[in-house]
């Protein structure tokens, strides 16, 4: 059977993308935010996981309004990263694992998740980010499984939903025939806005007791409206969806193994987590 | 939590992106850097392929970001037209706020003491 080691999860803000290409992770205003990430880095590094499940959200480079999927899965050979118009660098394309995807497509619809299942995702910062933070010296070792939530357009994913289906993603990985390792990345957050005039909002408090309970307790997050989110997190801080869904991944228990909490990265409130499956 | 008025536009529902659909359209097109140069070379004649109204073309003629949100524009694909004309997101916010751009990096900073 598979093992489900644990989760990760990081803000992906795209001037990370741009710290990385430029080098510029030891200047003061970035040192705070990478040398946050260590224990998490090295912890998932020496687990040697081969496959990372990743739960991002797609910005405008898959998927535009014209087709906007709640829940779309990848199950490709590989994902294409592609030019999103603002001079992040294009990576190599990202291995995919298209066996594994179906089998836990297959675990998802038979607890009723009605998925969008794709055979070609290009996949944006929000994926591509966080696998540059967790493995800095090349391509990642793992094979992926691109999961995009639809955070862009109300109605969104209610928390409750994106709990029940870290849940059943959770089950599902712990019940493959397969052997493989397996890591829960979720990205994004933590609060953030970036448009109107509360541009610039955070949100400490809520942040910290998103944090706390995302080790402690994470359906305690789960009576949030999108829009109740939006008023607390900021309009991008619905982000913590996915947060809240790879948390609920957890079959055994969630044993803390490093959290940071930094402001500001760009307009946002940044964090990282990793926790154990113990 | 946010007023009403507030909200109104930070909720980007159905009734917003059915609003915005033209505009959030040209600025998705900027993934690709062709149409990015397109755009550069003759704005006019690249906004007049994507039927944008009147409101939509007047508020991107004039950079009025808080006028695209108005039309039904949404940030992340406003985000593609802020990279051609080289504005961040603290540039964006600066224009959204009133505030200078300093200023405005100070108010981000200011949540660190928190």
């Amino acid at each position: 059977m598979a093992t489900l080691i644990g989760g990760l999860a990081v803000s992906h803000v795209p001037a990370i993308g741009n710290a990385i290409a430029n080098k510029r992770q030891g200047e003061d205003y970035w040192r705070p935010f990478f040398d946050g990430l260590g224990p998490a880095r090295d912890w998932i590094q020496a687990q040697k996981p081969d496959v990372a499940v990743v739960l991002y959200n797609d910005h405008g480079l898959n998927f535009f309004l014209d087709k906007m999927p709640t829940f779309a899965v990848g199950a490709a050979e590989s994902y294409a990263n592609a030019d999103e118009g603002w001079g992040l660098p294009v990576l190599q394309p990202f291995k995919g694992d298209p066996a594994f995807s179906w089998r836990l497509i297959e675990a998802l619809f038979a607890a009723d998740f009605d998925l969008t299942t794709c055979q070609e995702m290009r996949v944006d910062h929000g994926f591509c980010i966080p696998l540059s933070l967790f493995w800095p010296d090349g391509p990642p070792p793992v094979a992926t499984v691109p999961i995009s939530f639809n955070t862009v357009q109300h109605p969104i994913p209610s928390a409750k939903r994106c709990h029940h289906l870290g849940e059943t993603l959770g089950r599902a990985i712990e019940a493959d025939p397969s052997d493989k390792r397996v890591v829960v990345i979720a990205t994004g957050g933590l609060s953030h806005q970036l448009e109107g005039e509360r541009a610039g909002f955070m949100n400490p408090e809520f942040d910290r007791l998103c944090l706390d309970k995302l080790v402690s307790d994470p359906k305690a997050l789960t009576s949030y409206t999108g829009r109740e989110l939006v008023g607390l997190a900021g309009s991008q801080g619905t982000e913590v969806l996915m947060w809240i869904a790879m948390s609920a991944t957890m079959t055994h228990g969630r044993k803390l193994v490093h959290q940071n909490y930094h402001i500001p990265i760009s307009n946002t409130a940044a964090a990282v987590l990793a926790i154990e499956n113990a | 939590m946010s007023d009403a008025g507030t909200l109104a536009v930070e909720i980007f529902d159905g009734e917003r992106a059915t609003k915005g659909y033209a505009l959030n359209k040209l600025c998705y097109s900027f993934n690709e850097d062709a149409n990015r140069k397109a755009f550069v070379a003759d704005e006019d004649a690249y906004c007049e392929r994507f039927n944008l109204t009147h409101g939509q073309r007047a508020a991107v003629k004039n950079r009025d970001v808080l006028g695209m949100l108005a039309e039904g524009g949404n940030v992340y694909y406003l985000a593609k037209l802020g990279g051609i004309l080289g504005l961040s997101v603290q540039d964006l916010g600066a224009l959204q706020t009133g505030m200078s751009v300093p200023d405005f990096k100070a108010k981000l900073q200011a949540y660190a003491e928190r």
